[in-house]
């Protein structure tokens, strides 16, 4: 683990092995939602494979958030993270109402037949 | 910036303002569009004639504009560049007297004339470039501008005819490019200097050199037909008659001989061409071309095919005349760059007129055609014969030079070739002079059609060629004069010889 | 803290004004949103003219939004680079504003709908200011985001099925790469502490954590910039949108995470880069330019092989990478063609901006006047509709890269870059991909001269509509005049005409999507 300098320094507190922890699960959740959006082909699957991907992101984000055990946490990846929450969660519900119409309309519920309906 | 300074971009701009102007006019508004048009090529010509009676007396004429470092626009008058300035204005002129004859009552004038004069814009500026670069802009420019004239009137086969023209055309252009730019980043930005800038690196890149010259020769040979890249002109014959004369005569084939000539001995320069042994593949392919072409005009009944064979066959005589070392070949090659410019758009106009008049395109229907067009007729025999290389026609002359230069160089070999197209010439040009003047005509058919008006064909059809029969045998008979092509040829050539 | 109206708060006002449009356009009834949003494009316009302006006279301005410097605050930044993009946002964009009221007031009727339009595009716009003004990673995350949501919002507009589909695609395709490139910058927060581009730049130290997280970066933006083989989005949704919101898609918001790649690859990457990574995303450009010429010549509607072509103009721009990446090894200076070849993948921007936008606007009318967009639908339309059929040629000719055009400078540059940096092997792709782009042009205008059989009586479309399409065709061969003009203004570039001289030796490591 070389990702921090200031990580370096820190031996109170949490251990080496809780950042794994942290960082093998995000990227866990990172690799299985990317895998998800590219495989997936239902709109649902995959507009939650996205938000997997962001639960990775943001799970990452969370964690750096301490970079000294002796001082109180750094607000700035929190301030991201609710930011990156709130463009996410507009993202995802744009991308619902999109679903959701396509559903209506034309009773499909992923891109299978696309290129048989065109 | 002084007068001497804009009047290259005034000459450019002469035809390409009553261009644009023409596309904002109204389909309908003939008259405007006429004059706007004649008077666009009367100032051209008349410009070019000021410039030409200046530059005798030593005045410079440039204009320059950097668009970026290493990117220089720029136009200059040189004896070449009048050369071909002049040839194109005073063709333009005639051509486009011709042109408002032969589209009377047609439709799509406006987009015809339009484009016509863009046309011109781009090959009066081939003309003036003064740098490799702003040659090859107006180089490309003139692809794009042909390209709607010879698809005009949007048969299907006009259309294939247009795509086959573009296939070879910006595929040549594209050669070109790689060409350009190879030898801009070589050598800095290109001056039409007679290779001083090219000399000082034979050391180093001669192979580099080469390597390029003959990619700018691949480039250049598609628009002026060296086989075996020829095979676009002959199907661009579905052109109607006025882009036909113009395309062969003046615009896009000298073009590409113009391209050929402006390499050899403004980008290179002669000295460096035959230090780097670089022309004998030119002289090979532009001899074989020669041959070939006239054998394959033999075998075409289509008028217009077989006179499309002749140009790529007498193309490459320009060709073949840069590529031997030597003053006087030089002087022949440069001075047929206008000589056969004026007899091939006289037997395309000719070949419109019989087209147009009675209908006919084929070699083998024009028995007795000279009884009822004879001044068309007596026009084509000049051109014909000029062809041919019958004294005192223009082309006499340019092949005497090439011949005599040929001599001179060591090289007897090609003055077979000459000879040997000469009688291929008049293997296909003599009958159909024997058989317009000498056969009767077919009992039926065009032969009741009596001419209408005063002359066998409106007179805006008929001047145009018979004006250009007169400078072809004019050019020939007083070649020794000093406002003649064949005297500009060999200041030219001087310039090219001795001032390096 | 200087005031609000003083030209050190320009940044600012780039980014407030076209948001506060939004705002207004979003609050105002549907009829008037038309004329009132020209008139803020038109506000846009001159914001970009006094940006040139002061870039020219004063230089690159960097501003720290409410006097907090970084790390604790956010800075702007606003320099050549950023100012000239700027400015063919407002040109095009302004364009293509007009056109879009004539064409939402007399063209669709559904004004519901079609109002919409106003604020998001101005939404879109001020997103594409923060995008080329942030100097800050997590900023750049946001204005991504922001153009992504607007863009894909702005290509459902037409309600269609098909747009919708593929507007979803679009949105999750972009929503993914948006991710990768934020997870990309937690890492490196993660490493340095700063978000700052320059604060972090100091900072950034070659290793395993940021190659990866160069790589998640690169990935996602890729993905947005629509490079091959992470295009696939693109050709459904550019050519399913209205004509006005394809012309903005292609014209601008692709070029937008160019921009940003540009920015961090040459500002922020630097030595954590290896020569492999540039060649790499070279390839990918160059298999762009063959496979995206190749599929456009294969469509058999227009708006496909449009579309389809944007996806080979952008591979293009990714000869850039290569070109400025050199080994550390290297000797230094020499140099000579960077600034050639920055040049020129500035001008193939602008170039493409110009030049699609208007074919995208060309094909609309045809649309309009046809019903549909399959290429028999060009027939004879020389003689029907001469303008636009012309706007097409001139396009056209600039996509080809034929003299004189924006596109042609675009290629001259490049090439003349590739040959003088040695790097040879890319040049029968530039040359391949001008061939097919010919053979794509032509295809279609061939079809323009050719005779139809049975024509349909043409529907009347307003001149208005022609004009602004043949606007921006003659801007794109416009644009090759003043070169010498722009390349002053990108000089006031930090990064201008530098090399990126890549950390680690040739060989030693790979870095890619």
């Amino acid at each position: 683990m070389e990702w921090g300098r200031a990580k370096a320094g820190a031996v109170r507190g949490r251990t080496m092995e809780t950042h794994f922890i942290y960082m093998a699960v995000s990227s866990a959740l990172f690799s299985v939602g990317m895998a998800g959006v590219f495989l997936c082909r239902h709109f649902f699957k995959k507009i939650i494979a996205t938000k997997i991907v962001g639960a990775g992101v943001f799970l990452l984000l969370v964690s750096i958030a301490e970079r000294d055990a002796d001082t109180f946490a750094d607000p700035v990846p929190h301030a991201m993270v609710i930011t990156g929450i709130v463009v996410a969660v507009s993202a995802a519900a744009f991308a619902l109402a999109l679903a959701r119409r396509i559903r209506i309309e034309t009773s499909r519920a992923s891109f299978e037949d696309e290129e048989a309906a065109e | 910036m002084t007068w001497n300074e804009w009047i290259p971009l005034i000459i450019v701009c002469s035809s390409l303002v009553p261009g644009i102007i023409i596309f904002f006019l109204h389909e309908e508004a003939h008259r405007t569009r006429t004059i706007l048009n004649l008077a666009g090529a009367l100032l051209k010509l008349v410009l070019v004639g000021l410039v030409y009676l200046g530059f005798r007396t030593g005045e410079v004429y440039k204009f320059q504009f950097q668009i970026m470092v290493d990117l220089e626009f720029m136009l200059r008058v040189d004896a070449l560049a009048l050369l071909f300035a002049g040839l194109s204005s005073a063709l333009w002129l005639v051509t486009t007297i011709y042109a408002i004859g032969y589209f009377e009552g047609s439709s799509n004038r406006r987009r015809f004339f339009g484009f016509f004069s863009v046309c011109v814009t781009a090959s009066t500026g081939i003309a003036l470039s003064g740098n490799l670069v702003t040659f090859f802009v107006f180089y490309e420019f003139l692809t794009l501008a042909t390209y709607p004239l010879v698809v005009h009137s949007g048969t299907l086969k006009a259309v294939e005819a247009g795509r086959n023209y573009l296939f070879y055309t910006i595929g040549g252009g594209t050669v070109l490019f790689i060409g350009v730019v190879g030898l801009t980043v070589l050598a800095g930005p290109i001056d039409f200097s007679q290779g001083a800038q090219l000399s000082g690196l034979l050391e180093n890149s001669a192979f580099e050199l080469k390597l390029l010259f003959y990619v700018m020769l691949v480039g250049l040979a598609v628009k002026a037909a060296i086989f075996p890249l020829h095979g676009w002109l002959p199907i661009a014959m579905v052109a109607p008659a006025p882009v036909s004369a113009l395309l062969h005569a003046v615009a896009v084939v000298k073009a590409g001989a113009f391209g050929i000539i402006r390499l050899v001995y403004d980008v290179y320069g002669i000295n460096l061409a035959v230090e780097l042994n670089v022309l004998w593949p030119l002289a090979i392919l532009g001899a074989f071309t020669i041959i070939y072409g006239s054998v394959r005009a033999i075998f075409q009944d289509d008028l217009k095919k077989r006179l499309a064979f002749s140009t790529v066959s007498q193309l490459s005589y320009i060709a073949l005349g840069a590529a031997v070392p030597g003053m006087i070949s030089s002087t022949g090659a440069i001075v047929h760059l206008v000589h056969q410019g004026l007899m091939k758009i006289t037997l395309f106009f000719c070949a419109g007129n019989i087209a147009e008049t009675t209908g006919l395109h084929k070699v083998s229907e024009l028995n007795g055609i000279g009884r009822r067009l004879p001044l068309t007729m007596g026009a084509f025999t000049v051109g014909a014969l000029g062809m041919i290389g019958l004294p005192p026609i223009a082309g006499f002359v340019s092949k005497w030079y090439l011949s005599v230069g040929a001599l001179d160089a060591g090289q007897p070999w090609i003055v077979a070739v000459l000879l040997g197209s000469s009688a291929l010439n008049a293997i296909y040009f003599l009958p159909i002079i024997h058989a317009a003047w000498f056969k009767q005509p077919p009992a039926e058919g065009w032969r009741d059609l009596r001419p209408k008006r005063r002359f066998e064909a409106p007179w805006m059809l008929l001047f145009p060629p018979l004006v250009t029969a007169l400078f072809s045998i004019t050019s020939g008979l007083f070649a020794a004069m000093s406002w003649s092509p064949l005297s500009l040829a060999r200041v030219i050539v001087e310039r090219v010889y001795f001032l390096q | 803290m200087s005031a609000l109206w003083q030209a050190d708060n320009l940044p600012v006002w780039l980014v407030v004004w076209p948001t506060f449009g939004a705002i207004v356009l979003f609050l105002l009834p549907a009829r008037w949103r038309g004329m009132t949003g020209v008139s803020f494009a038109l506000a846009n316009g001159v914001l970009a003219l006094v940006t040139v302006f002061f870039v020219m006279e004063v230089g690159v301005l960097r501003q720290e939004i409410g006097g907090w410097a970084p790390p604790l605050g956010i800075a702007l930044a606003l320099d050549g680079l950023s100012a000239l993009f700027i400015l063919m946002t407002a040109v095009v964009g302004g364009v293509v504003s007009v056109y879009a009221k004539i064409y939402f007031t007399q063209v669709v009727v559904d004004s519901a709908r079609s109002s919409l339009f106003w604020p998001l595009w101005l939404f879109l716009w001020a997103g594409l200011h923060g995008l080329y003004l942030a100097n800050d990673l997590f900023n750049l995350y946001v204005v991504i985001e922001v153009i992504g949501i607007a863009a894909v919002a702005l290509a459902v507009l037409s309600g269609k099925t098909r747009a919708m589909i593929a507007g979803l695609r679009y949105l999750i395709a972009a929503v993914a790469g948006s991710l990768a490139y934020l997870m990309g910058v937690a890492l490196l927060y993660g490493s340095t502490g700063v978000l700052d581009i320059d604060l972090m730049a100091e900072r950034l130290e070659p290793g395993l954590t940021t190659r990866v997280a160069i790589a998640l970066m690169l990935g996602g933006l890729l993905v947005k910039t629509a490079v091959f083989p992470l295009h696939f989005w693109l050709p459904p949704a550019h050519s399913s949108a209205e004509p006005p919101v394809s012309a903005i898609l292609s014209a601008l918001v692709l070029k937008g995470t160019f921009f940003v790649i540009l920015r961090l690859w040459t500002e922020l990457f630097g030595v954590s880069l290896t020569f492999m990574a540039g060649q790499m995303v070279g390839v990918l450009g160059a298999c762009a330019v063959v496979w995206g010429s190749f599929q456009a010549l294969r469509q058999e509607r227009l708006k496909l092989v449009v579309a389809h072509s944007s996806v080979a103009q952008i591979g293009y721009l990714f000869l850039l990478f290569p070109l400025i990446t050199v080994p550390a090894t290297a000797v230094a200076g020499g140099f000579e063609w960077a600034p050639l070849a920055w040049s020129g993948a500035v001008y193939q921007v602008l170039a493409h901006g110009f030049a699609k936008a208007a074919f995208f606007l060309a094909i609309g009318v045809l649309v309009m006047a046809t019903g549909n967009d399959h290429k028999a639908s060009m027939l004879n339309m020389v003689g029907r509709l001469p303008m636009t059929t012309f706007a097409i040629g001139l396009a056209g000719v600039s996509l080809i890269g034929l003299p004189p055009s924006g596109g042609f400078l675009a290629k001259w540059m490049l090439l003349s870059a590739i040959i003088s940096s040695g790097q040879w092997w890319w040049v029968p792709f530039v040359l391949v991909g001008s061939l097919m782009t010919a053979g794509y042009v032509f295809m279609i205008l061939r079809l323009a001269f050719a005779p139809s059989q049975h024509e349909a009586e043409l529907k009347s479309v307003p001149r208005g509509l022609q004009v602004c399409a043949l606007l921006l065709a003659v801007g794109a061969i416009l644009i090759a005049f003043p070169a010498e003009w722009v390349i002053d203004l990108l000089e006031g570039t930090s990064t201008f005409g530098e090399v990126v001289r890549a950390g680690a030796p040739v060989n030693s490591g790979e870095v890619g999507p």
